[in-house]
């Protein structure tokens, strides 16, 4: 996988990488087994400082989704598992019927796009410490 | 990959205890203190004039102290501002060089960054564009294995591309022989994810210095409704106002709890510059000068 640093965000870069490999183990692209590439790999192709790759592979760790292999490399341990299709259908079924009180409310696509990143951004603040 | 330094495991670089240099009567460097921990990649930023130049020559010992003291642990590589070579020295002869005047040299290095560059070897300097003579420069710099290098606008004169090769091949000579990397630079959008320690300097002092993810984590960015006031407590480093938005650069006090802000008020992490214009804003109208 290919890492990217988004420099117009604030989120620290190891917590961008952290959210990559998060995102690839959610979509697939990255399953239980798959080695992660390594430090020197991801400092050459992404031009990330290895003391960011590093401490994105150490909380990485730490949350228990990867496990790193004396000489090994770093493994993924565990996948993200996709959530209950029920619970996914409940949450749409809600979010579908505040989209429609906003519309009701007279939002439009983009006030109701900026809403959702201010409350994402919020929780986006915690995660940072 | 082993060989890369994990941050924080105690030993220091490069050290910095009430430094001051002064040309004639005016100081260019003041009260300067400073533990660059090893195998750290940091970012020496701050306006014209600040001191910069004068903090990497003294580090360097090519000016020397008038007051305080500065060390550095190990071999020190130095690449000033204009990137020099002797411009009827061809490439090779600049390895020879090199060769000769270092105590320990890795010739194969120094070769590999100058192919990686695609610099001929048989060109005069002279006759080099300045982006490549700055390559010549930072191959002699690699090639004597420094445990610490300093880098004096490493980034200036360089085309896009140019510099976010410069900068991985850099990170990776880092990550494979763990030296310490002090970089001045005025590119501060393009630090993030490249440097991971932070040295802020205005009017010859050294105005923030410590763990970028550790300063940066510790302010806040508040967006919301004409205020005089932020949302939260904490030390006002910038304040911006419109007719009807206000926009708070927050230092959030340490030890307590982040707190939580709701209503009409949106937060977000600033980024490395939002930090450091407001840093350097605030020093400009004199509220910490």
């Amino acid at each position: 996988m290919e890492f990217r640093i988004d420099r117009s965000s604030g989120l620290p870069a190891y917590l961008q990488l952290v959210r990559q490999v998060r995102e690839a183990l959610r979509l697939g692209w990255l399953g239980p087994g798959d080695r992660l590439p390594t430090v020197r790999d991801v400092v050459a192709r992404s031009g990330v400082n290895a003391n960011t790759v590093l401490k994105a592979y150490r909380e990485l760790e730490l949350s228990g989704l990867v496990e790193a292999r004396q000489g090994a490399g770093t493994f993924v341990k565990a996948g993200l598992g996709s959530t209950d299709p029920q619970v996914m259908a409940a949450l749409r079924a809600r979010l579908a019927e505040w989209v429609r009180e906003a519309r009701e409310a007279g939002l439009e696509i983009e006030d109701i796009d900026a809403l959702v990143r201010s409350v994402l951004g919020e929780g986006e603040g915690v995660s940072v410490r | 990959m082993s060989t890369a330094v994990e941050a924080g495991d105690g030993a220091v670089a490069v050290r910095a205890r009430g430094l001051g240099k002064r040309y004639r009567a005016k100081w260019a460097l003041r009260e300067c203190a400073f533990e660059l921990p090893a195998g750290r990649v940091a970012a020496l930023v701050g306006a014209n004039g600040a001191g910069k130049t004068t903090l990497m020559s003294v580090l360097a010992g090519l000016l020397g102290a008038d007051e305080g003291s500065a060390s550095a642990a190990g071999r020190v590589a130095f690449v000033s501002q204009d990137k020099p070579v002797y411009r009827h020295f061809s490439v090779a002869d600049m390895l020879r060089f090199g060769a000769r005047l270092n105590v320990v040299w890795d010739e194969a290095r120094a070769r590999r960054w100058l192919a990686r560059f695609e610099i001929p070897l048989d060109r005069a300097c002279g006759k080099l564009s300045g982006g490549m003579q700055a390559q010549v420069a930072f191959a002699l710099a690699i090639g004597s294995r420094p445990d610490v290098l300093l880098l004096d606008e490493p980034l200036a004169n360089l085309d896009p591309l140019a510099r976010r090769e410069v900068t991985a091949e850099l990170l990776g000579e880092v990550a494979e022989t763990g030296m310490t990397v002090l970089l001045s630079t005025h590119v501060v959008a393009e630090l993030s994810g490249v440097a991971d320690y932070l040295l802020l300097l205005a009017h010859g002092r050294l105005l923030a210095g410590g763990d970028l993810d550790e300063l940066l984590g510790g302010h806040v960015s508040y967006t919301g409704p004409r205020s005089d006031v932020p949302p939260a407590l904490g030390e006002v480093v910038e304040a911006r106002h419109t007719a009807t938005q206000s926009t708070f650069l927050v230092r959030l006090p340490e030890g307590r709890p982040r707190p939580v802000v709701a209503g009409p008020w949106v937060e977000r992490p600033p980024t490395l510059e939002d930090y450091v214009l407001a840093q350097l804003e605030a020093t400009r109208k004199g509220i910490r000068a």
